[in-house]
């Protein structure tokens, strides 16, 4: 697959799909925990004092 | 509504929760045209099968500016208008540009092997995409090496804005130094020098992975904010702790 070098292009292609990969997975996950602490402390009644005017 | 009425944590939250979706969606369809597109083109009557790198290797040296050119302006919004948002999208925008500025050195080195015969060269070009990876990695390690957030954000700000000078020299050193890199073919005064047939799938893959910066970015940014939010309420949560 695309002739002598072949592998060059496979290994451009697939680091860079690896690589994309794990920053949009990281900040997935990043994000989940950090909304998970939040409304861990929300559920236990702390609360930002704009929160109400946020709503 | 005033630009800067716009510019709020919460409004932003509500405003990218809905674009989000959209925006990472319309990335991977432009992506995966792009990439279709690329994979049909003709051969280069010289580089052969190599130049379908050309398709990730060039969006990601642009973006790799791009994203640079985004925390000057950022840095510009926390020094003369100390804006919180401004902040939150410099520090997020950080990670994000150095690994599109190692992937642009990574597929650059695998593609100059079988066309120049070497990975690396000192020259210009290269050298300055270097000092620009360098440069986003001086940026992570200046924020997590100062532990008050508004010092470290300052600093990381000047910082950016002295390293910006380095986004002209990437772009221009092919034409200011004699490189073995070469010269410009998309952006140019008298047009691009590349047949249609391969600047059309590149112009897609470029625009897709715009797209897919951005909404990483706009993730991140996000994510930013509810961390800023839960340091707040972990501090209320001891405070009132300690005096229960």
């Amino acid at each position: 697959m695309f002739g002598e070098h072949g592998f060059f292009i496979l290994a451009c292609y697939g680091v860079s799909a690896f690589t994309l990969g794990a920053l949009a997975l990281w900040t997935v996950l990043d994000g989940r925990g950090v909304r998970r602490r939040l409304d861990e402390l929300e559920a236990r009644g702390v609360r930002r004092r704009s929160a109400g005017r946020d709503a | 509504m005033a630009l800067m009425d716009l510019a709020n944590p919460t409004r932003f939250l509500a405003l990218s929760g809905r674009v989000l979706p959209w925006l990472t969606g319309l990335a991977l369809a432009t992506l995966a045209l792009g990439f279709f597109l690329a994979f049909r083109a003709p051969e280069d009557y010289q580089q052969g099968e190599t130049v379908r790198i050309m398709y990730i290797h060039v969006p990601f040296a642009w973006l790799a500016m791009f994203g640079y050119s985004m925390l000057a302006a950022s840095a510009l919004g926390i020094l003369v208008w100390r804006h919180p948002l401004a902040d939150v999208a410099h520090k997020a925008m950080a990670p994000i540009g150095a690994v599109f500025a190692f992937l642009c050195l990574f597929t650059g080195s695998l593609w100059g092997r079988p066309m120049w015969g070497t990975y690396w060269v000192w020259d210009a070009r290269l050298t300055s995409m270097l000092v620009l990876l360098l440069l986003y990695l001086g940026l992570l390690a200046l924020r997590s090496a100062i532990e008050d957030a508004n010092q470290a954000g300052r600093a990381a700000a000047v910082l950016s804005l002295v390293g910006f000078v380095n986004v002209p020299i990437v772009k221009f050193s092919v034409d200011w130094w004699n490189t073995l890199h070469q010269p410009a073919s998309v952006f140019r005064m008298d047009g691009p020098t590349i047949h249609a047939s391969l600047l059309w799938p590149l112009m897609l893959c470029a625009l897709g992975f715009t797209l897919l910066m951005l909404a990483l970015h706009m993730a991140a940014m996000r994510n930013e904010i509810y961390r800023r939010r839960l340091r707040v309420l972990e501090a209320r949560a001891a405070a009132e702790a300690a005096y229960a």
